[in-house]
């Protein structure tokens, strides 16, 4: 982002659908660097920068899968490994293993898509926030820019028609999303 | 555009809440104003921890015989309480991940105190086990870990079931619990100055709020949420299992896992009930819980409750039906013999008692709605210490017959849990906000340019 010649603004916006239209503007006039803040998950946004599925989906299937097959294999080697012989009942009592394979099956699949979540989000992103508005966290809509210089004034003009609440100018390139 | 014509969302639930900000500014002062009442409930949780340290520490020194606990009944009131705590944690995740997966919005306002509640009774019903085995620093043994000499746990054995759903449940909904708070501490972040501002910044692991974040982040809590659903109803059937899979009579019944998970689901939400209307009063959060939000507890506590009351008259027509005198007379003794009065608080405080919640009177106020809810704690600790300890007292030879009279030291302990249980749910309500911030702002009418103009004009 912080490429040779690359700069952009952080426009704060206080209307939902003043965001959503200049999102849709400015991906109609070609421009892809584009970063939306929000204080609660807004569905409108997302589709407005035109999401797809999320990947999330193929760690909590694996993991669950995993979790399932070992939550079996486990109890099986440990038996076999050391054969306790109670009231005639077969030392591979299938059944009673069920409960564990269960509880594994979630237990994997529940760390497996923390680990697919924070991969996908970036996380933990402690670079330093710098472009930001503490005000995202409450009320606030904000969208980044970021695009050629040349290119910078024409998204200026889109971003000034939805009037933003503030702009903010990224000169160094700092910004971290 | 299809943005503006979105409906006024939530216009229902929080009349009160004007705008996001609001909710911030709100949700956000109780981290800094802790106030006369906190400082005294939080001495009396510190003192009550202290209680539980001198008398565990006690039974440590002195071995088990510290304890009321003899043969035959070997489980007294620290399995009764442990299961009654890890009944309590079920609401939590109950109200989380199924009422999520149900799309019922008023679960917004109360949800992220009742995952707490999950955490911290977890955390108290823990202790339990490790209370209970005497030897506590033998804890370990619980786990399969290759030892010298490669003995495993037996895996037929439904307390080894156990130590597996405890756990993945404690871990799972701490992670839930975690996740779920990581916007809200962003959020405390960018209003916090000082060291508290570092500490947030280091908890909320540099969330921003991007479009990325929430896209994924929507996901990956609605995969946490379908399973987590499948686990609150597993933990708590395990947890009967303990006792149904034992030919104990009064115990070998097939209807303990639903019979357990509506009592746990049952006292889970009383123990929300009897938390949130003290943090609403002190904390002045009656825009965020309205009474329609007590309303839909109060449904939820009577639905599990009919549950609970409907078990309990099958087990009673199960034990006359199944002709098996021992079983006859587990249950007959449970009426009329020696705990004859714990069995008759557990029918009066989970039976009759929610029977006033079918008025809408009683449902609308919150005064009763607390008294009720302590009641239905009560019934529901009496209900676990009556089938626990009338079916071991009791068992098949008349011979091995005995009472169980709990010692002080375990008075002391089952005090004492109830502190520790306080002690970090206090410093929960002035570490982490106690109300959902963003989820809330889910629910409240999203701000439009256009609607702004329209009221200007009128």
């Amino acid at each position: 982002m912080s490429a040779q010649g690359t700069k952009g603004f952080l426009a704060s916006f206080d209307y939902l659908d003043s965001i959503v239209e200049a999102i849709e503007e400015l991906r109609q006039a070609g421009f892809r660097g584009l970063t939306a803040y929000a204080p609660y998950p807004e569905h409108h946004i997302e589709e407005a920068l035109g999401y797809g599925k999320s990947p999330v989906r193929t760690f909590t299937l694996v993991g669950a899968l995993v979790g399932a097959a070992a939550g079996f294999a486990f109890p099986v080697f440990a038996s076999l490994d050391w054969p306790l012989v109670t009231g005639g009942k077969p030392i591979l009592s299938m059944p009673a293993y069920v409960v564990i394979a269960f509880e594994m099956t979630i237990l994997f699949g529940v760390l497996a898509t923390v680990i697919g979540l924070f991969i996908n989000m970036r996380f933990p992103n402690l670079k330093p926030i710098v472009i930001y508005d503490p005000e995202f966290t409450a009320g606030r809509f904000g969208l980044y820019v970021s695009a050629d210089e040349e290119r910078l004034e024409e998204a200026r003009r889109i971003i000034d028609r939805h009037e933003p609440s503030a702009l903010r100018e990224d000169r160094e390139g700092v910004h971290y999303a | 555009m299809a943005t503006v014509t979105e409906t006024e969302r939530g216009a229902l639930t929080h009349p009160d809440v004007t705008s996001h900000a609001e909710v911030n500014e709100d949700v956000l002062s109780i981290l800094s104003r802790p106030g006369k009442w906190w400082w005294i409930l939080f001495g009396l949780a510190s003192a009550g921890v202290g209680v539980l340290a001198f008398s565990w520490g006690y039974q440590l020194i002195f071995g088990i015989g510290a304890t009321g606990l003899n043969s035959p009944v070997g489980w007294g009131v620290y399995i009764t309480t442990f299961v009654f705590w890890v009944g309590i944690a079920h609401s939590g995740t109950l109200i989380s991940a199924i009422l999520f997966l149900f799309r019922a919005r008023w679960r917004q306002s109360i949800y992220r105190a009742a995952e707490a509640m999950t955490v911290f009774a977890v955390m108290t019903a823990g202790l339990f086990p490790l209370i209970h085995l005497g030897r506590a620093w033998h804890a370990y043994w619980l786990f399969p870990y290759p030892n010298e000499r490669l003995l495993w746990p037996n895996f037929r054995s439904p307390l080894v079931w156990d130590v597996f759903a405890v756990t993945t449940y404690f871990t799972v909904s701490s992670i839930f619990f975690y996740l779920g708070s990581i916007p809200d501490l962003a959020a405390a972040r960018d209003k916090a100055r000082g060291l508290r501002r570092k500490l947030y910044e280091f908890a909320a692991l540099g969330w921003r709020g991007t479009d990325r974040e929430w896209h994924h982040f929507g996901k990956a809590y609605l995969f946490l949420a379908a399973l987590a659903t499948p686990l609150v109803l597993s933990v708590h059937s395990v947890v009967s299992w303990d006792f149904a899979m034992a030919i104990v009579p009064g115990w070998h019944a097939t209807i303990f896992a639903p019979y357990f998970v509506a009592g746990a689901i049952f006292s889970g939400v009383a123990m929300v009930i009897t938390l949130s209307v003290p943090i609403r009063k002190i904390f002045g959060l009656e825009k965020y819980l309205t009474v329609r939000h007590f309303d839909a507890m109060a449904k939820l506590c009577l639905v599990t409750g009919l549950i609970v009351f409907y078990a309990y008259l099958i087990e009673f027509f199960m034990a006359w039906y199944s002709g098996e005198d021992p079983e006859r007379r587990v249950f007959w003794n449970r009426l009329w013999g020696h705990y004859w009065w714990s069995t008759w608080i557990m029918l009066i405080c989970n039976g009759f008692i929610p029977i006033m919640l079918w008025f809408r009177r009683v449902r609308h106020s919150i005064a009763a709605l607390f008294v009720i809810s302590i009641f239905i704690n009560i019934g529901m600790w009496f209900e676990r210490y009556t089938i626990i300890v009338t079916s071991l007292s009791h068992e098949f030879m008349p011979f091995a017959w005995n009472v169980y009279r709990p010692s002080l030291t375990e008075m002391g302990i089952i005090l004492g849990s109830f502190a520790w249980f306080a002690f970090w749910f206090l410093l929960f309500i002035r570490i982490l906000p106690p109300v959902a911030i963003s989820e809330l702002k889910e629910v409240l009418p999203a701000p439009y340019r256009a609607r702004k103009k329209q009221e200007g004009e009128r």
